[in-house]
């Protein structure tokens, strides 16, 4: 599953995922051939200058073919993996450019983020060890037999007898190793994470003189790190040792069998020049054996990042702009009718429950409660982020699983309450909302959202540049921006969720003047914390719970809904004090 | 066995290494393990000499033994077989032990620096001043503690030992060649030479890619970030085309330049193996040709005419050598980001740590009759600063109030910009100050200055009438308190971050100062109540959860002088009133400096400061401040914005 998946992604790089092996064929027949040749020259070497030339040049020639190959097969293996790494990095970011909100959040943004750097990383390194490794361990190992067997069959099964054994005893290496380096890597992460607690928090350490606390619990963490890494690095140590016995065992063998059988034969079952061959081949064998455990080690560390990477690759959106959608939306005109909506099948309560709500275009609607009221819930079924789990849920007089999702998001235009702001100047950043938008057109929505006043006093005016994460303005002015970013779409509906907490309530008020003002006809939904910004509203939804608890306009709400009148009477206790200074 | 960020390394650009830092490294390292090092050295070098030595053995065994038993019959060399096989089964048993020492060995002392290496590195970032978090990045930072330190970890562990192998190996065979022929040895160094030249070559275009391939990578990886912490905007505005475009470019950049780096890694050991085939030709003819006009040949055995056996030998001896160059050109890498890391810990141990000349004491003390101070062993719950006078040796005790003096006060981040001017501030104890003013304005900067993390360019500041420089740093710290706007918990219980404030604290102070807070509430209807486990900066907790949490650390404290960073994060209005309680609470009996963002908090101070471009313009009560128009006035009514 995993494998298969993954090697969708090799695509263009199968030429050079095949030439790479082909080439490392080539280098390997090489590698063995080119001793045999040395151990003719050698043995002709007596004879005067002609063999040495001739047979100098044709190892020369040889080690030319070894040479080309080994760049090429070299050079493709680098191809075929890296491709592989682009390919992958770039199907799990189109795959995720099709994720529904649900999807985004189960994965969570950091954890998409490993999954498309050090994962893919991971399997680049492994699949460029396979396709170079993979066949020239195996086929060494095969050549270096065949060759024993030519030569003795009886040593060669002796050597055939001590490969189980070796194996046997690098697999249990890796079998009780690599569980142990899991947990390892657990501390390891947990001793990097109090590095990073400290060095963000070095203030509060400070503070509160706790800097030999820390320094106490950081060493208990050194600690746990360094007995366990030692207790796993002594058990891999073994491997060297083991490799030296099972290769020096084996020449012990060969060398004691091998030299009682040529004298005792007359070297007429064995030559003393084929007893150091099969020795080298022994030590081939073993050798190979190594680095086959090793292949198997990032092998098996590999398939945890795969997994984890098929896991992008292979979830299905949850949901899809359905073929031939609407591409128009008439109206803002907002209909739920028996909603109910549930995060997740599993989830035991229902986050919305029982929604009926008639918004009709141009109407300016307002939500509060609080955290937990699933406000932002019901405004993110609007655009079809989320679809209804029961119930259903019109816009513009259709429902909203009709519509091209491109179409109907275009119409909706939502400012998010996480709301962000990318790297590139203020028009770049803007122009999300309309890609061909003039310089007046911009200039008008910043005006609306009280915007152009701060961005003419920057340096650069439109053309400022924001940081990455927009760090470089102020909160109440990267709302401000968000609020012009939607109103560029020229929505049908605009959605403001807690968009304005951070301006203050003068601006707050302008904004809303403005946009009642100057896009009557959109439908406007404002979600608030302060009743002060959803007071004017047409109608007001107070919700706790998951449901809409009461509805009606300020005054209307004032008398009958205790929860609104509560909030209110908090909010404006300071105001009326203000007013008796 | 390496993962991760360590697996991806493989060859690497050739790092900048700064000079000192080998002689240093090596001190360092053999600190502490002096013995294990010398029996490490001992065991590798009897590892491969017994591999050496077995071979010649081998070679005796032909020529002793089965050449002449050949001809004259198993017995005539019975006893010889016996005794080589015995010599040889020796030599290689002893090699493998020294090899499973040598290797156990290293792992322990590896283990044990890379801990040395980590608590030392910790231990001195504990006592940089907060200058030095405020101009590193702190990715930096922690790149010394994952990268540099696993750099660290492959060379010690790695590199040095099989580094020190081959040269062992190298210097044996070096010696063998010289003693056979000066001629050929002087050959077989040219084509050394020219070996040498291509790893450079190679190397050197393989550290260009390397670079671009490291640009490349953070520059996609920084796209990735960005876009998918900001995939759900870009779901809303339909912009996943766009965003397909730019990453596809930047992929395509990052797979060319990696494609390019990777390749030079790869092709090093095929051009080195097959000069080394070359070379062997060459060395081949070039002794024929010693051979053919009976050449003198010169060695430390002698001069005389060479032979066969010499050429054979040394044609063995010199692919062997060929060999070990390929092997130890593949740890130079490794040993070059080693020390290129070892350079960038040594420089964070070199750090010059926050200074303190402190020498007035906090303590408990107990209050006599007529007023003095008496200090006390036990907790009394009265504090008093220990102030001793060296001039006329005498030990004074001033009661612990709280009152804090500004006094003409500049500070600059750097001495060349001066931010803050001429500040005077006159903090009775019980007396609430609040800060108000533009972000950039200045004001947290003033309260960086209260308890000295940072220190001023000009002027006083006293504490009880006390200069702060002569408070001991630790002791003046802890009579300050501080609730940061933005909250940083620790991994550990709720009850542990709680308890921050005051260690040794009892369960029951520990639920009053929550109580105080106003955060007790929510922590019982948690899971495991105060035994909540809390993990990632407290990411289990809300918003307004987690200030609740850093107002209980600050209230078991319970300093006489607070200093508040209100938050301006949007939480919802029930637990904002809730947050509000709490920070009145703790404000209760103090001496506190506020840094305002809510109206409520700011009329109620008995003191406003407001501040523009480092510098108090206007200052006096709320009522005082409206009567006078001012800046402040404009605030208020809401024709600013309150940052």
């Amino acid at each position: 599953m995993v494998i298969k998946t993954i090697g969708k992604s090799v695509r263009e790089y199968k030429l050079p995922s095949i030439l790479t092996p082909a080439f490392i064929v080539v280098e390997v027949v090489m590698e063995t051939v080119i001793p045999m040749i040395m151990a003719i020259l050698i043995d002709n070497f007596d004879k005067g200058m002609e063999p040495i030339l001739k047979y100098g040049l044709i190892l020369v020639a040889m080690a030319v073919v070894s040479l080309v190959s080994g760049i090429l097969g070299g050079k493709y293996a680098a191809i075929a993996s890296t491709g592989l790494a682009k390919n992958l990095r770039q199907d799990m970011y189109f795959a995720l450019q099709e994720y529904a909100f649900r999807e985004i959040d189960d994965f969570s943004a950091s954890s998409l983020v490993t999954r498309m750097t050090t994962d893919v990383t991971n399997v680049q390194n492994a699949y460029q060890m396979i396709i170079r490794g993979a066949i020239r361990t195996p086929l060494m190992l095969i050549f270096a037999f065949a060759m024993s067997f030519s030569i003795n069959w009886k040593i060669a099964l002796i050597f055939l007898a001590v490969v189980p054994v070796l194996g046997t005893a690098l697999a249990l290496i890796i079998v009780k190793v690599l569980p142990f380096f899991r947990k390892i890597f657990k501390r390891y992460d947990a001793l990097n994470n109090s590095v990073q607690e400290n060095v963000r928090g070095i203030r509060v350490v400070k503070a509160f003189v706790r800097e030999d606390y820390e320094k106490e619990k950081f060493g208990t963490a050194v600690e746990r790190v360094r007995s366990d890494f030692t207790y796993a690095e002594k058990i891999l140590a073994l491997n060297n040792p083991i490799m030296m016995l099972a290769i020096y065992a084996v020449i012990m063998i060969v060398a004691s069998y091998g030299s009682t059988l040529i004298i005792d034969t007359k070297e007429t079952e064995l030559t003393t020049g084929q007893l150091s061959a099969l020795i080298g081949y022994a030590t081939q064998i073993m050798s190979s054996m190594m680095m086959l455990s090793m292949i198997m080690v990032m092998i098996t560390m590999s398939i945890e990042s795969g997994k984890r990477i098929t896991e992008v690759l292979t979830r299905q959106p949850s949901l899809v702009s359905p073929e031939n959608g609407v591409k128009e939306v008439a109206n803002g005109d907002i209909s739920f009718r028996d909603v109910n909506f549930r995060y997740s099948e599993k989830a035991e309560r229902n986050a919305l429950e029982d929604i009926n709500l008639e918004i009709k275009s141009g109407m300016t609607v307002g939500i509060i409660g609080g955290t937990g009221s699933s406000k932002s819930t019901l405004i993110q079924l609007i655009p079809r982020l989320y679809d209804v789990s029961e119930g259903e849920l019109l816009v513009g007089g259709r429902n909203v699983k009709e519509y091209d999702l491109a179409a109907l998001r275009d119409a909706v235009s939502v400012v998010l309450q996480k709301n962000v702001l990318f790297a590139g100047t203020i028009k770049e950043n803007l122009r999300w909302g309309n890609k061909y938008a003039t310089d007046e057109e911009i200039e008008r929505v910043c005006k609306l959202a009280q915007a152009h006043e701060f961005i003419e006093e920057m340096p650069d005016k439109y053309d400022t540049f924001i940081e990455q994460g927009g760090t470089n303005v102020s909160g109440g002015q990267k709302q401000r921006l968000c609020i012009a970013r939607a109103l560029l779409k020229k929505p049908k509906i605009l959605i403001l969720d807690d968009s304005t907490s951070a301006v203050d309530t003068k601006t707050d008020a302008l904004i809303r003047k403005a946009m009642r003002d100057e896009i009557p006809d959109t439908t406007k939904i404002i979600i608030a914390q302060r009743v002060i910004s959803v007071e004017d509203a047409d109608l007001i939804l107070v919700m706790s719970g998951g449901r809409i608890v009461d509805r009606g306009t300020h005054e209307e709400l004032m008398k009958t809904s205790d929860i609104y009148r509560e909030v209110y009477e908090t909010q404006s206790g300071g105001k009326e004090e203000e007013e008796n200074a | 066995m390496p993962r991760g960020p360590m697996m991806q390394r493989g060859m690497q650009a050739m790092p900048k290494i700064r000079k000192g830092t080998v002689t240093r490294l090596m001190k360092y390292v053999f600190e502490g393990y002096k013995a294990y090092w010398i029996i490490v050295a001992l065991c590798i070098a009897a590892s491969s000499i017994s591999g050496v030595i077995a071979n010649t053995y081998l070679q005796e065994l032909i020529d002793d033994c089965i050449i002449p038993g050949v001809q004259n019959g198993m017995d005539s060399v019975a006893k010889d077989l016996l005794k080589i096989l015995v010599t040889m089964g020796s030599i290689y048993v002893v090699g493998v032990i020294a090899s499973f020492v040598y290797t156990r060995l290293g792992a322990i002392i590896t283990q044990g620096t890379l801990k040395r290496f980590r608590v030392d590195m910790f231990h001195k970032m504990e006592s940089l001043p907060i200058k030095y978090f405020d101009t590193h990045a702190h990715g930096d930072i922690m790149s010394t503690y994952t990268n540099d330190t696993d750099a660290l970890r492959q060379m010690i562990g790695q590199s040095l030992p099989q580094t020190f192998q081959s040269l062992i190996s190298m210097i044996a065979i070096f010696v063998m060649m010289i003693y056979y022929s000066l001629w050929m040895t002087l050959f077989v160094i040219i084509v050394i030479c020219v070996m040498f030249y291509i790893v450079k070559v190679v190397g050197g275009g393989s550290a260009k890619y390397m670079m671009s391939q490291q640009r490349s990578l953070a520059t996609a990886e920084g796209y990735i970030e960005e876009m998918v912490n900001g995939q759900k905007v870009v779901k809303v505005f339909n912009h996943e085309e766009e965003g397909k475009a730019k990453f596809v470019e930047l992929n395509n950049k990052l797979f060319d330049d990696s494609s390019k780096a990777n390749r030079y890694g790869n092709i090093l050991m095929p051009i080195l193996n097959n000069i080394g085939n070359i070379m062997y030709v060459l060395l081949a003819v070039f002794g024929g040709l010693l051979l053919l006009y009976k050449a003198m040949n010169v060695g430390l055995q002698g001069v005389n005419v060479i032979s066969i056996g010499v050429i054979v030998y040394f044609l063995s001896i010199a692919r062997q050598m060929a060999m070990m160059i390929g092997q130890t050109s593949m740890q130079v890498n490794m040993v070059a980001m080693g020390l290129a890391g070892a350079g960038r810990i040594f420089e964070l141990l070199d750090e010059e740590p926050e200074a303190d000349n402190g020498y007035v004491m906090l303590v408990n003390a107990v209050k006599n009759p007529d007023g003095t101070l008496t200090e006390s062993a036990e907790r009394t719950g009265q504090w008093a600063w220990k102030h001793y006078h060296k001039a006329t040796d005498t030990t004074t005790y001033v009661e612990l109030k709280g009152n804090i003096e500004m006094f003409e006060v500049d500070f600059g981040y750097t001495p060349d910009k001066i931010v803050l001017h001429d500040v005077s501030i006159n903090a009775k104890a019980g007396e609430k100050i609040a800060f108000v003013g533009a972000t950039g304005a200045g004001k947290t900067t003033i309260t960086n200055l209260i308890n000295r993390f940072y220190d001023i360019q000009d002027g006083k500041i006293r504490y009880d009438g006390i200069n702060v420089n002569k408070i001991k740093k630790a002791d003046l710290r802890r009579s300050l308190g501080m609730v940061l706007q933005d909250v940083n918990l620790f991994t550990g219980t709720v009850a542990d971050n709680i308890r921050y404030g005051k260690l040794d604290a009892t369960q029951e102070e520990l639920e009053a100062a929550a109580k105080l807070a106003g955060a007790h509430d929510f922590i019982t209807r948690l899971p495991d109540g105060y035994n909540t486990m809390l993990t990632n900066n407290g990411s289990e907790l809300s918003q307004g959860q987690r200030q609740l949490i850093s107002i209980a650390r600050a209230a078991l404290e319970d300093p006489p002088v607070m200093i508040l960073d209100e938050a301006t994060s949007s939480i919802d209005t029930r637990t904002e009133a809730i947050v509000q309680r709490g920070m009145d609470n703790l404000m209760k009996g103090r001496t506190v400096f506020v840094i305002a963002h809510r109206l409520s908090t700011v009329r109620n101070s008995d003191m406003i400061l407001v501040l523009d471009h480092g510098r108090i313009i206007e200052r006096g009560t709320h009522e005082e401040l409206l009567a006078m128009k001012g800046t402040y006035y404009k605030l208020y009514t809401g024709a600013f914005e309150l940052e």
